[in-house]
Parts: structure tokens; sequence; C-alpha cells
């Protein structure tokens, strides 16, 4: 039966021949080309200006990256240097660096300590980001980093970073214990007392040790640069997440005095810009404090900030709480849950998985409005380029590669944030879509 | 959440319950909550109490009305530095109503249009505007805001280019369209002028852009009751041109532009819009025109492609699904990003202190509050501004949102 009429007949082939390839213009790149970008009269012109407009950044950009000079001492120099070749006078970036990068108040001598302790942030940093992949003990590396953190850069003696973080270690030691016997509440009290009675004799102690394992002392008005965005960021983020989630829980909650607080605190923060709060920072706030003590700049601008973004991750948090659903209230309460159990067991989880992208965004949002400490004066990135070194005779009219300059540090940052939270958003995505 | 009841008990009240009984624990949480908040709040009173400079100063609002002594370079209303300092708080407040909706406006246009591209199917195009939205998105507005003030201020060219010189010849530079011109003190534009009977062809404008709604309202009615299509698009164009334009003519022409032009020295007439107010405005617009890019890609990914589909199996024509179909659900999820994204901007002129465009944040948070020393009432009278108008967006918004909303089970 098999193939008698190929055998028999003489125009009929015996093998089949291989497909012939597509027409050049339906294949590869130039199918493509056809496809994204001349499919049509509109998409051909946008195509043209989208072309155009990238040539027109390319050629301004490269010679003036290519033809840059990264030496000479002064902008006289530098000029002499580029001879009108159109380059970037990148000289003062390298002749600037320490200043922009730490600000020009603290000791030359002493930079090597925030060098080290932004180093160590990237031994700390990845447990607290990646644990999923690491062993739990890494964390470990993320807790105690603070405290030496603040050590390196403020210096003074080691037993207060060491006394403060055995105050939070026995507060939770405390914590623990107690919740067990009497619940929540009466678990935290204690906890809270621990840790104040650790702090108080703790202070007592530095306060006689002194001298024992102590770096030089630098005062907090010396922070500046890039370094016063960086600590201005991570200290008031960290601090106002768990702020954050007691004004969200605060703002759902059924009884009427906590909740109305939490309304008119999140309303009005949200509802003033964050400039009027620095204001309040820089001359307001130090009228409320006792009358003999005299708090750093730095620390008022902190307790503002946080406040500030605390209000702004309550009510990410907030937006967390309502998407979950009903049930998973229901469900916790009619496991004989009660308010703490369930919120930490069951709600929180959730919630802050969902709310995830939402308080990434707010950090990002933060840690650019750190900027803004530079209209009340102090020396942050942008304060230093305002300031000392565009005004000096040195540098005057470099502007160009100045903010070029800070421009690069905060996109590196928070492009590298905003990755990371999309990753981790599709990580966490436990629904098998 | 704890939905618990516990059964009543029959012998009465214990201390213990204000503490074990769900019932009371409620009160016992607020009473301890209210005490602690009274507490720290009198202690804050307490310190302010014992303050020098407070208690020397006193609270009061008294200097207000006390001249003020600094000049305004942006005065949307007279002012002279004889004025008092609520005129130029008055002042400031406009300024910064003048460049929030300048930037609204912009930074709408500007994120429709990236939204919208983003989602080409051209690969430069897309491309591009995924570098512009990441670019802004990741760079703080004030390194913005003083990057375009420092090309303002130092990359336009002088005046003096575009004086005429002695000899006859013509100047350096000439103004664009003969009315724009680009200088290192601001951009020079045109300026309407009213005639005396002026105001009527506004009137006029005003009351056809009322009568276009009138329009769109009937035709709707008439397509729900009738069936019949009544069309719009032309008669409502017409409807805003023609009768302003009628009016224009037959006062004879009582609203004119004024171009500016070059005098001896400086320029005259036109309207300057110095450097401080063209970065704010352009950054602001710029920078706030990203975030909303995002949200409307977002907005538009939202509905989903079966809505499309079930439309187009209905048998409607591709603008039909787009306006009655697409939109008024993307519109759902774009707007009340949107707003916030106004109330962001909104915030954000505050930032006009850096480039000294003198907003309210400018006279009333910054001259005035040197001046007069008195930090807490300035303060406080800013905030309250901020958040009246905060507040007022957020009560409008939550309108919105109200009648747009899915209406549910």
């Amino acid at each position: 039966m098999a193939d008698t009429s190929s055998q028999s007949v003489a125009f009929v082939r015996t093998a089949e021949i291989p497909p012939s390839p597509p027409p050049v213009t339906e294949s590869g790149a130039v199918k493509w080309v056809k496809e994204n970008l001349f499919s049509g009269p509109f998409n051909t012109i946008m195509t043209l200006i989208g072309l155009f407009i990238v040539f027109w950044l390319l050629s301004g950009l490269i010679p003036w990256i290519v033809n840059g000079t990264w030496e000479g001492g002064d902008i006289r120099e530098c000029r002499e240097i580029l001879q009108g070749s159109g380059g970037g006078c990148f000289a003062v970036i390298s002749e600037r660096w320490p200043q922009l990068l730490f600000g020009f108040q603290y000791p030359d001598y002493l930079r090597w300590r925030p060098a080290v302790a932004f180093l160590l942030l990237f031994l700390a940093v990845p447990p607290a980001l990646f644990i999923m992949f690491l062993p739990r003990w890494t964390l470990v590396a993320s807790a105690v980093y603070p405290f030496v953190a603040y050590w390196l850069i403020w210096g003074g003696t080691i037993l207060a970073p060491i006394f403060a973080a055995l105050g939070f270690i026995a507060g939770y030691m405390v914590f623990v214990r107690a919740e067990k016997l009497k619940g929540f509440v009466a678990g935290m009290a204690a906890g809270v007392l621990a840790a104040a009675v650790t702090w108080t004799v703790g202070g007592w102690i530095a306060g006689f040790g002194e001298d024992f394992l102590a770096l030089e002392t630098v005062e907090s008005r010396a922070m500046g640069g890039f370094m016063l965005n960086m600590i201005l960021g991570v200290v008031c983020v960290s601090l106002s997440i768990p702020l954050g989630i007691v004004l969200a829980l605060g703002r759902q909650s059924r009884l009427p005095i906590v909740k109305g607080f939490c309304v008119v605190f999140i309303e009005f923060v949200r509802g003033v810009p964050l400039i009027t709060l620095l204001f309040v920072a820089n001359v307001v706030l130090a009228y409320f404090f006792p009358p003999n003590s005299n708090p750093d700049l730095i620390i008022r601008v902190i307790i503002m900030i946080t406040m500030f973004s605390a209000a702004y991750i309550a009510e990410v948090i907030r937006g967390g709480l309502a998407a979950l659903p009903k049930g998973q209230y229901e469900a916790a309460d009619s496991l004989g849950l009660d308010y703490p159990q369930a919120m930490r067991l069951i709600i929180l989880p959730q919630a802050l998985k969902i709310s995830i992208p939402g308080i990434v965004n707010v950090a990002v949002g933060l840690f650019k409005d750190t900027t803004l400490v530079s209209v009340i004066s102090m020396f942050d990135l942008v304060g230093m380029i305002r300031g000392p070194i565009l005004s000096s005779t040195d540098w005057t009219g470099v502007y160009w590669e100045l903010w070029a300059f800070a421009c690069v540090l905060f996109f590196v940052v928070c492009y590298g944030i905003s990755q990371y939270s999309q990753w981790l958003e599709r990580y966490l995505r436990t629904d098998h879509r | 959440m704890t939905t618990m009841t516990d059964p009543p008990q029959a012998d009465g009240f214990r201390i213990g319950q204000l503490i074990n009984d769900t019932r009371y624990r409620s009160y016992t949480f607020q009473a301890i909550a209210l005490i602690a908040l009274i507490f720290a709040f009198s202690y804050l009173a307490y310190n302010a109490s014992q303050n020098e400079q407070l208690q020397a100063n006193g609270f009061s609002y008294d200097f207000l009305s006390a001249p003020a002594g600094y000049d305004i370079n942006q005065q949307p209303i007279p002012y002279t530095s004889q004025d008092t300092h609520l005129r130029a708080t008055v002042i400031g407040a406009i300024n910064t109503i003048i460049v929030a909706f300048l930037a609204c406006v912009t930074a709408t246009i500007f994120g429709v249009i990236a939204g919208v591209l983003r989602l080409s199917n051209n690969w430069i195009i897309s491309k591009l505007m995924s570098v512009y939205v990441e670019m802004f998105r990741n760079i703080p507005v004030l390194i913005w805001i003083i990057i375009i003030f420092t090309v303002a201020a130092n990359t336009f060219p002088p005046i003096a280019e575009f004086r005429l010189p002695r000899d006859g010849s013509d100047p350096e530079r000439s103004l664009l369209f003969g009315m724009f011109a680009a200088t290192n003190q601001g951009v020079f534009i045109p300026r309407l002028t009213l005639g005396g009977t002026g105001w009527i062809v506004i009137t006029t404008f005003l009351a056809s852009i009322v009568g276009i709604f009138g329009l769109r309202a009937f035709a709707r009615h008439k397509l729900y009751a009738e069936g019949k299509v009544v069309p719009i698009l032309w008669p409502g164009i017409a409807l805003l041109i023609v009768p302003t334009v009628l009016m224009q003519f037959l006062l004879g022409s009582p609203v004119g532009i004024e171009n500016p032009e070059m005098g001896r020295f400086r320029f005259q007439g036109g309207f300057l819009m110095r450097p401080s107010l063209i970065a704010l405005w352009f950054a602001l617009s710029i920078y706030t025109g990203a975030f909303i890019a995002e949200n409307v890609r977002a907005g538009i990914l939202a509905v989903s492609k079966g809505q499309t589909e079930a439309a187009a199996a209905l048998g409607l024509r591709s603008n039909r699904i787009m306006s009655l179909v697409v939109l008024p659900q993307a519109l759902r999820v774009i707007i009340p990003p949107l707003i916030s994204q106004y109330l962001n901007i909104t915030k954000n002129t505050s930032l006009a202190i850096a480039v000294g465009y003198m907003d309210l944040t400018g006279t009333l948070g910054g001259i005035t509050l040197n001046q007069t020393g008195r930090a807490l009432e300035c303060i406080l009278l800013l905030m309250l501004f901020y958040l009246t108008f905060s507040l007022a967006i957020s009560a409008i918004m939550n309108v919105y949102n109200k009648s747009v909303a899915l209406k549910e089970r």
C-alpha cells in the first residue's frame, strides 16, 4: 500500500523539500522594526521625533562626559585644561567630594568613621532585605548595625550604644515572659518599664565610663552632605514604620477617643507641606521643650520628619487593612483570638504584605524630601552645593557637574529601592495568578 | 475587632471587670488614653508657658495690621511696601494659588501624554517615556526646581541683546513671533488688556462655556428620551467661539493683547514671568507629570481587554468604545490619585522659598516671620491655609469618589 504512486509516477517528489525562509521583510530585525517603529504614518513620525530627541540628548551629553576633565584645583585651571572643548569640569567633584559626602564641618581626620559605617551598611542591609535566602542568624548584623553606626558617626563611649541595645533586649525578654503570664497589655507595660530601667541605669554607668573605648565625639551640627540625607532617610523611615502601624490601628479602632486623635493627627500632618513642619522644627519646636534642654536641630528635624512620614505610612497601612476581606477578621474572632493576637498573627502580616509597595513609595518620597532641610539652612547634599561650594570663588558657575552628581546619587538610591520593592512584591505574591 | 460578647454576669460590678470584661475594658483604655493625652499636652503647654521668648512676646496677631515694609516682585493685586502684613500674606496666598493652578494644568497634560505614550507599540517612544518617568520620579523635586531656575537665570540671553543698536542695525535677537522674549530676567509674554466694556466679552465667554454644558445635558436627555443623537461637537465649538468673537467685534475690540516691546533699555508692556515662577511652574509640572503618567498608565491597564472586546461585539465603533466603555472605567481608577497629585503640587509650591518666588511661604513664612519674630503665629496661620486648602480638595474628592464608586450589593 505504501508508496506505489510515488515510485511509479515520475513527477511526484519522493522527499519533502525544506521550507523556504520567510521574506526578509517578514522576519527578524526588519520585521520588528517594521512592526514596532514604522507601522503607519503616525508611528513613523513619532519614531523620527524620538530618534531626534535621543540624538539631541546624546550629542549634548557624550562630549560633555567624554571631554570632561577630573583634574584641576579651581574653575580657572579647569577651563585652561578644557580649552573650550565643551567637556564638563568634573574636577569640582574630585576636589570637593569629601564635602559633598560628609559636609564641611565633619573633621577630615575622622571621615573614615562614616565611611566605615557606610561600608558596614552593605553587611547590615542584605539580611534585612533578603532574609528568605540567608540563615536567620544573619539578622543579628542588621539588629546590631544601628548601634555600631551611631557609635562610629557620633563617637563617644561604646557603653552608650551598648546599653541602648541592652535596653531593647531586656524590654523584649520581659515582654515575652510577661505576655505569657498576663496578656499583651501587661507584657507591653512590663517590657517598656524594663527597657526604661535598663536605659536609666545604663546612662548612669556610661556617665562614669565616659572614656571606655571612646571615639572622639562629633557634634550633631557637624553632620552634612549626602551623609545627612542618608541619616535622616534611614532613621526617619525606620522610626516611622512602627509609629505608622500604631496610627493605622488607632484609626481603625472602635474607641472614639483613640480614633479621633489618630484621625486628627493624620489629616493634619498630611494636609500641610513638609516645609512648614521643618519651620516648626527650626523655630517653634524649641518652645515646647523644657526650658533648659536644648535639643539639636537634627533631633528636632528627625522628630518632625518622622511624624510626617508616619502619617503617610499610616494611610498606606490603613489601605492594606481595609483591603483584607472581612472574613479574615471574623475567622480570627471565631478562633477565640483576642485583639492583639488577631492583629499580630492574622491581620497585620497580610495587611503589611499588601502595603509593601505603598510603604516603599513613601520611603522613597521621604528620602527625596530630606533635601528640604537645606531650606532651613542645614547643609545636606543640596545645601552643600548651593551654599559653600557654588558660592566659593573657586567653583562659582560649575552647576551642571554638581547637580548631575547629586542627581546620580539620588537616582541610584531611589531607583534601587523601588526596583527592590517590585521584586519583593512579585516574590511575596502567594496567590497563584 | 473582637466581637465576642461575654455572658451577662449576675453578681454586680467588680473592679477586675475594668480589665477583664470586654464590655468595660474599652472604657478603661480610653480613660487611660485620655489621661495620657491631657498629660502630654499640658506638659507641652507648661513648657511653652515657661519659655522666655514666648513670655516676652505673648501671642497675638496684631502684627498683621502693621506695615510690611518689604517689596514683593510679583503682585497680582496692587501692593506697596507701605501695605500691611495681611495684604502681603494675601498676595502670597494668591501667588501660591496661581502657580499651583498653572502646574496642575500642565502636569496633567504632561502626565496624560507620557502615560499614553508609554503604552505605545513604538519601542523608542515607550522607552523614552520610561526614561522620563523613572528619571523624574527618582530625583528630588527640589533639585529639579533649582536646576530649571539655574537654566532660566543663567543660560537665557541678557536683555541687552534685544536692544536696538544705535546705528539702526537689527538687534542681536528679536522677539519670537513678536510676542515672546526669553531673557535672563525672565520670559516676557503678551498680556490681555481689558477695555471699559471688556467684562462683557469675558462674561459672554463664560456664559458660552455654561451653554456648552447645557447643550450636552440636552443632547443626553434627547438621546435617552427619544433615542435621537444630537450632534454636539461642531455646535459646541461654534457656541464657544461665535458669541465671544461677535461681542468683541460689536463692542469695538475692548479685549486686546499687549505685546512686550523693546524700549530704550528695558521691555515695556507685556507680562514678565520671572525665572522663579518659570522654575517652580515647569519643575512641578514635569515632576508631578511623571507621577501622573504612572497613574494614567495604571488606569488604562486596569480596564481589562474583555471590556473592549465586549463593546466591539455589541457593535460599538472604536471612538464610542473609548468614550462609553474604556474611559469611564479608566477614569474611576485615575481620578483619585490624580487629585492627590494635585494636592501634592499645592503643597510642593511651598518649595518656592528655595528660588525666591513670593508665595505664601515666602511672604508669611519667610519675610514676615523674620521681621516680626512671631514664629508661632506665622506658622500656625501658614499651616491653617494649607490645611484648609487640602481638606477642601479632599472633601470635593470624596464627593466625587462616592458618585463614581461601583454600586455593589
